[in-house]
């Protein structure tokens, strides 16, 4: 069983950045990247099924992104798999999770892949749509916020939960092959050892383009999305009223603020 | 005229909340451009919700009968796509719910229309639709259009638009449903764990903690305070999952939303959009985090820049 799973450094801002000149993204040197989280538990659900079942299972990183995304596929390998693939090309540029998919997609048939286990959403545009994009093109069954996943090689039928609602889940049978997205809680990641982040560092890292796997440019990139940035503003913000001084100080005011809500009952 | 077509969503009979905030956006929307709306039901029985549904407003309710009780992705999503080649609706209007992460990217990409979830605004500007959804944790909007695309998919985020109250009386129709092979089968729902345990959505005033607890030892200090102040605890998901805290206290989209509160005080909880979803229309919210940018503080009315500690350690002296 062949298992690949796409991650995604996820990028976050502080308070005074600026824009693009375009209007439409933050200026790139205000962005902090870090791997999202989502992807650490569809990792770390590989690579239990790995550990598992040994031999039977291979488990593959990939990502959609430049030089710098390479960082995310070595954490994971830090922690399992023997080689990861990047994709990456100028026109990937402002790709909607269409286009991302469209690669992935891509990506599964030349690898023969048997399962696909995305996270659930990313913390930084969280659309929660790449995974199940990604079914549609190969044609899979799905299913989408897993929050716990039974499955065996070579098996006909994965039994998983969907996390639903209000703490609320259902469990369903999925039929093989399948695409599923990962929920965050369905296992706990462990750290990388220092030996497995030294051992990362010489795994085989392919890099290739959406070209080399058969796909157009205007598959890709804002020509192969299915929506398209306007503009990107900062909303105005709540009315939240900084409460200074001393912890001390800071917490009378609290009070003050709880017993004029509560009646002083207290 | 052209059509807004939205698409009911029920669980285990009973039509979903969200269901009817899509249908006062779609509504709303119909106005900006004379346009009609048309509510399609999927269901064993889709006449079950045909009173629900029936809001002032809705033009039509297109009925759909399937072979399953319960939500299964294959069927919602070719009944739909059949749906939308023979009714050609310039916008579908979903829930941005479990149900609908489950089907709406499958659908878009099957028929590459325009796209986008967890949209909170819509409007036209001229002919194209521009839906408006947020970025990088809450900090920026992003207004998007469609390219022109014929018919554009959208998830609407919940507790945005309200319900509208006056019922209609709109002709129903009933679609000729394919036949769908389902590639998943339900087996059953797996109740949340509740252990007698407080309902926190009842909670009028919340105390919560999150992932600046840093360690399940720190939990009784919060736990105590919460005592002192009449205050329900709650927390964040990953303290749930984390087993400090049991679910049954977790808000937000995976959790429960805190209907009933009226204060909510947030104790190193970073503010992530699922955790918000749940709180962030408690009319009072305060506050504690280390990190000045936490978006959590753009909800709040009150900010509280500090150790949530030393907060809490002088917070109790006031409730003795």
């Amino acid at each position: 069983m062949k298992i690949l799973v796409p991650v995604k450094l996820v990028a976050s801002i502080d308070e005074d950045c600026e824009l693009r000149e375009d209007g439409r993204d933050v200026d790139p040197d205000f962005l902090d990247y870090e791997l999202n989280e989502w992807d650490d538990y569809s990792w770390e659900e590989a690579v239990r099924l790995q550990e598992a079942h040994g031999a039977e299972v291979e488990i593959i990183p990939v990502t959609v992104g430049p030089a710098e995304a390479e960082d995310g596929l070595r954490r994971c390998l830090a922690k399992g798999g023997e080689r990861a693939i990047r994709v990456w090309h100028d026109a990937l540029e402002a790709s909607d999770p269409m286009a991302v998919a469209r690669v992935i997609a891509k990506l599964a048939k030349r690898e023969n892949a048997d399962l696909v286990l995305a996270g659930t959403l990313s913390s930084d545009h969280g659309f929660a749509a790449t995974g199940m994009c990604v079914a549609s093109l190969l044609g899979w069954a799905h299913a989408a916020v897993v929050s716990r996943l039974d499955i065996s090689p070579g098996a006909e039928r994965a039994t998983v939960r969907r996390e639903l609602e209000a703490g609320l889940e259902e469990e369903i049978s999925v039929q093989c092959p399948a695409v599923l997205t990962i929920q965050l809680g369905i296992n706990e990641p462990r750290y990388a050892s220092l030996r497995g982040i030294k051992q990362a560092k010489a795994k085989p890292l392919e890099v290739v383009s959406h070209i080399d796997l058969g796909l157009e440019d205007a598959e890709v990139g804002e020509s192969g999305s299915l929506s398209r940035v306007r503009r990107m503003f900062a909303p105005e913000r709540g009315q939240a009223e900084l409460i200074e001084g001393t912890p001390a100080e800071q917490a009378a005011r609290i009070a003050a603020i709880v017993k004029q809500a509560t009646g002083g009952a207290q | 005229m052209s059509e807004i077509m939205v698409v009911a969503e029920h669980r285990r009979g009973e039509l979903t909340a969200a269901t009817l905030e899509v249908i006062a956006a779609a509504v709303e929307l119909k106005q900006a451009k004379d346009m009609t709306v048309a509510v399609a039901v999927l269901a064993r029985d889709p006449s079950a919700f045909t009173d629900p549904v029936s809001v002032a407003g809705v033009d039509e309710i297109v009925n759909a009968t399937v072979p399953v009780s319960e939500f299964q992705n294959d069927i919602y999503e070719a009944i739909v796509d059949r749906m939308i080649d023979a009714r050609q609706p310039a916008v579908v209007l979903l829930p941005h719910s479990i149900d609908a992460w489950g089907y709406a990217p499958a659908l878009a990409a099957r028929r590459q229309c325009g796209f986008a979830t967890d949209v909170f605004a819509l409007k036209y500007d001229g002919d194209d639709l521009v839906a408006t959804r947020a970025a990088y944790g809450e900090k920026m909007h992003v207004e998007l259009d469609f390219c022109g695309k014929d018919t554009v998919l959208i998830t609407l985020r919940s507790n945005i638009y309200k319900p509208i109250g006056g019922a209609s009386t709109p002709a129903v129709t009933n679609f000729e449903a394919p036949v769908v092979e389902a590639r998943t089968v339900a087996t059953g729902f797996i109740e949340p764990e509740s252990a007698g345990d407080v309902d926190i959505s009842q909670a009028e005033f919340m105390l919560s903690v999150g992932r600046g607890i840093a360690e399940e030892d720190n939990i009784e200090q919060f736990e105590e305070l919460a005592d002192a102040m009449g205050f329900t605890l709650g927390c964040s998901r990953p303290i749930a999952d984390s087993g400090w805290l049991p679910k049954s206290r977790q808000v937000g989209q995976s959790g429960k939303t805190v209907s009933n509160c009226n204060l909510y005080l947030a104790f190193g909880i970073s503010g992530s959009v699922q955790h918000m979803a749940g709180m962030k229309h408690v009319p009072k919210i305060i506050a504690v985090n280390t990190d000045a940018d936490a978006s959590i503080f753009t909800i709040a009315s009150y900010g509280v820049v500090a150790d949530m500690f030393e907060i809490a350690e002088e917070l109790k002296n006031h409730f003795d």
